[in-house]
């Protein structure tokens, strides 16, 4: 085959590959990606019914409890607004403390607790997670001197 | 007195790359031999100076030398040797000059052992390695000194995050590294090539070495990495699809491409054009890694708290390095002359189709990491893209890719003939097709995820092994000459062989590890026991007990098999004491097969505890299959070809010697 040609062959390969990339990139879009949320979001119906999404706030203080089972463990999320029920089966990462910032990622049941498959405390005993500390500083709850506590006065 | 000497090191290793970065690069214009080898000595100063620097800050944080802020922050006079020395590199700063010191090495080691690369291209190589060194130093020295001092001098240090005090964790960026800044290399081929404005087949030869090397230790380095968090983050899983993961995952997608299409240009003198632009996007790709790790754009497990100046100045640097390299390109590459003809169906076609798919899939990886970041720009809202996207858009690329790594070996150069390649395949296609047959038949959940993973593991090996066996008339020959003949056989034919069984070995360990996992949570108290996946574990119960630095709760559970005791393994829930950070340490019984993986979690009741079980079968072939891939590397490396300072091709470019003054 000539330079041209083969060059075109391949170039046109490249691009029906690339097609097949977009397409599956599309689809893989609708169910692999999960919305952030905070408490007083999920209060102002911005939720959609049953979809996963990732619930961010902070732990309210002696909210955490082991439940009957004693490998389930309930505890509240809270934006210093707001705050919702989470119930979550498993053992809890090492820097899951009441008082700092959290990311649960699962399902608001139809009784209005947050079922949490996953939950995300990081390696950084001061660490906030990003998207949670920007929607709080959206929401005017962010207090960047109170050392990690966003809520110095917060309602629950 | 050592961090002043540290300190003046990295001004005058930055002011030596300043001279690396000018002389060699004017030398080559103007054919000047002096100039040009004047790169050689410069590249080696900066690397005995980054060298001092680096030894200067070790030295700090091994005699916990608190004046100096960043041994303060990160270390403390508690932590055992091993760690205050990995403390170096477990920051920031430190991280930033091992990085320097890597690349000074690269930089330094082409001025040592380049002497089968032509001078002119030697000297524009050492240059642009000296042009990135400068901005890295630059950017230690204007935004993350290591060596600042702290006054009044604290009494003690703040200690180094208990996460990191881990073996696996300590060699971990150094490998990273060395693959990430590896690419540095032969992205300053790829840019001195450029600039000369011609690719020969002895360029490919060049670059396929570096890129070898680079691509070996990237792989240790992910799969330490994998391994590291897979015991230490207590989930029991291997990979997460994390931000942090990914960026060092794409260099090394588009670095295999590199290192396969650097094999056409050398051997058939095409693809010359196309394996710059991909040794251009792998580097541009770890230095897009070093600043997602390092800018904290993205939310990660690794996110530690960040600086955005820092971000910023990293941002500098990657837009000038990728943004000029592309211009480049864009200015250059059409000029280039195409080489040796061939059909579609042929070695080249198949290494191209690998490049294409490794390519698409790192464009997909790249997409799903930075898509949080566009949504949010665009204030669409706070999203995050999970591992079902990466799975649903990487395995589909990754299945053909494994397929045509089975046939590949099997296609001779310029034009091939499939069918009789799939003819030489037949019993392994049966036995593929067999393999996943009885893999769905066995299993009713996830049983196409299984089949398809399981069936591409055997071909991916089965066709490995026929390789070599007809490489070397196994059966067809008498065995002696079979022997003769693999001891013949060359060296990177044998690390190509390893390292694709080594794919089949990983898929394997990944397949089956997924698709099979049982995991138990429950509550145990003393004398409980739990069945898990034909093994009875037993809890004895828990101590106190003070070791070194922590504090540790300590599980004591028994593992026996149809009544006979296998192992003791006993998960700790520590508390290191200088911050008081707790932390969860996994218990894992291993054989070749599978583990068995205990976590210890939060007290329940009289005696009992939160207790999580993991049986996840095949699991360390990937860890395995990543240290055999790493090793087809290094068996590759040894290639006469490749050896540094082989004999000279008597047939040269004469271009290609300019006149030595």
């Amino acid at each position: 085959m000539r330079p041209k040609r083969r060059r075109l062959a391949f170039l046109s390969v490249g691009l029906v590959l690339l097609g097949v990339a977009v397409a599956l990139v599309l689809t893989a879009l609708e169910d692999g990606v999960t919305f952030f949320y905070t408490p007083s979001k999920v209060a102002a119906n911005e939720v959609p019914a049953g979809q996963q999404f990732r619930l961010g706030g902070l732990v309210e203080t002696g909210s955490r409890k082991t439940l009957e089972d004693g490998v389930s463990v309930a505890f509240r999320v809270t934006d210093c607004v707001r705050s919702l029920p989470v119930v979550y089966r498993g053992v809890l990462p090492d820097l899951f403390r009441e008082g700092q910032g959290v990311v649960a990622i699962g399902r608001l049941e139809a009784s209005g607790v947050f079922r949490a498959d996953t939950i995300l405390a990081k390696h950084d005993e001061n660490y906030m997670p990003k998207d949670l500390a920007d929607q709080l500083k959206e929401q005017g709850q962010w207090h960047a001197d109170g050392g990690g506590k966003p809520c110095a006065e917060a309602k629950s | 007195m050592s961090a002043e000497i540290g300190h003046f090191a990295l001004i005058v290793a930055a002011v030596l790359a300043l001279g690396q970065s000018v002389f060699p690069m004017a030398g080559a214009a103007r054919r000047h031999g002096a100039l040009m080898s004047l790169g050689g000595t410069l590249a080696t100063g900066q690397f005995v100076f980054v060298s001092i620097a680096f030894g200067a800050l070790t030295w700090a944080f091994v005699t916990s030398d608190f004046s100096v802020a960043n041994v303060v922050q990160n270390s403390h006079s508690a932590k055992p040797l091993l760690y205050r020395i990995t403390g170096v590199w477990g920051n920031h700063e430190g991280s930033m000059v091992l990085w320097c010191l890597i690349l000074a090495l690269f930089g330094a080691c082409v001025a040592w052992f380049g002497d089968n690369v032509a001078p002119g291209l030697r000297a524009r190589v050492i240059a642009v390695q000296g042009m990135i060194g400068l901005a890295f130093l630059a950017f230690i020295l204007l935004t993350s000194n290591p060596f600042d001092r702290v006054n009044p001098m604290p009494a003690d240090g703040r200690g180094l995050n208990p996460i990191l005090q881990d073996p696996g964790l300590a060699f971990h960026p150094p490998l990273l590294y060395l693959g990430y800044v590896g690419f540095s290399v032969t992205f300053a081929f790829a840019i001195a090539a450029l600039l000369e404005g011609r690719v020969d087949a002895a360029w490919g030869r060049w670059v396929r070495p570096w890129a070898l090397a680079a691509w070996s230790f990237l792989t240790l380095g992910i799969a330490l990495g994998s391994w590291w968090a897979y015991y230490e983050l207590g989930w029991g899983g291997f990979w997460f699809w994390d931000p942090v993961e990914n960026a060092s995952f794409m260099p090394w997608l588009v670095g295999t491409a590199l290192l396969h299409s650097a094999i056409v240009a050398e051997k058939r003198d095409a693809l010359k054009s196309w394996s710059i632009l991909l040794a251009i996007l792998t580097f541009s790709l770890s230095l897009l890694g070093t600043f997602l790790v390092r800018s904290g754009v993205l939310t990660s497990v690794h996110t530690f708290a960040t600086d955005p100046e820092r971000g910023l100045f990293i941002l500098a640097i990657l837009a000038v390095t990728i943004g000029g390299a592309l211009a480049l390109y864009a200015w250059r590459a059409p000029a280039l002359k195409g080489g040796g003809l061939f059909r579609p169906i042929s070695r080249e076609g198949a290494l191209i189709v690998n490049n294409l798919l490794m390519t698409v899939a790192a464009l997909t990886v790249l997409f799903g990491t930075l898509y949080p970041l566009i949504v949010d720009a665009l204030g669409l809202g706070k999203i995050s893209v999970g591992p079902p996207y990466f799975n649903a858009t990487f395995v589909p690329l990754m299945a053909p890719l494994i397929l045509a790594m089975g046939i590949a070996p099997f296609l001779p150069w310029k034009r091939a003939d499939l069918a009789g390649a799939l003819d030489r395949l037949k019993l392994l296609v049966a036995v593929t097709v067999g393999a996943a047959a009885i893999v769905v038949f066995l299993e009713e959940r996830h049983s196409f995820a299984a089949a398809l993973g399981i069936g591409l593991a055997v071909w991916a090996i089965g066709a490995s092994v026929l390789e070599l066996a007809g490489r070397v008339r196994l059966f067809r020959a008498p065995f002696g000459e079979s022997l003769r003949r693999a001891a013949a056989m060359p060296r990177s034919a044998w690390g190509m062989t390893l390292a694709h069984a080594a794919a089949g070995v990983v898929v394997t360990g990944i397949t089956a590890s997924s698709v099979w996992q049982t995991e138990i949570v429950r509550v145990m108290k003393p004398g409980d026991r739990a069945e898990v996946a034909g093994y009875t574990v037993a809890f004895a119960g828990v101590q106190e007990v003070r070791v070194g630095n922590y504090l540790a709760r300590r599980g004591r559970f028994t593992v026996s098999e149809s009544g006979v005791a296998l192992a003791t393994l006993s998960p700790e829930k520590r508390v290191y004491l200088p911050q008081r950070t707790p932390t969860t340490e996994a218990a894992i019984r291993t054989t070749w097969f599978s583990d068995l993986y205990i976590v210890l979690g939060d007290p329940h009741g009289e005696g009992g505890h939160a207790v999580r079980l993991y049986h996840n079968p095949l699991v360390p072939w990937i860890w395995i299959g990543a240290v055999l891939m790493f090793l087809g590397g290094m068996v590759s490396l040894t290639d006469r070809r490749h050896r540094v300072g082989a004999p000279r091709r008597s047939v040269r470019p004469v271009q290609a010697r300019p006149a030595e003054a």
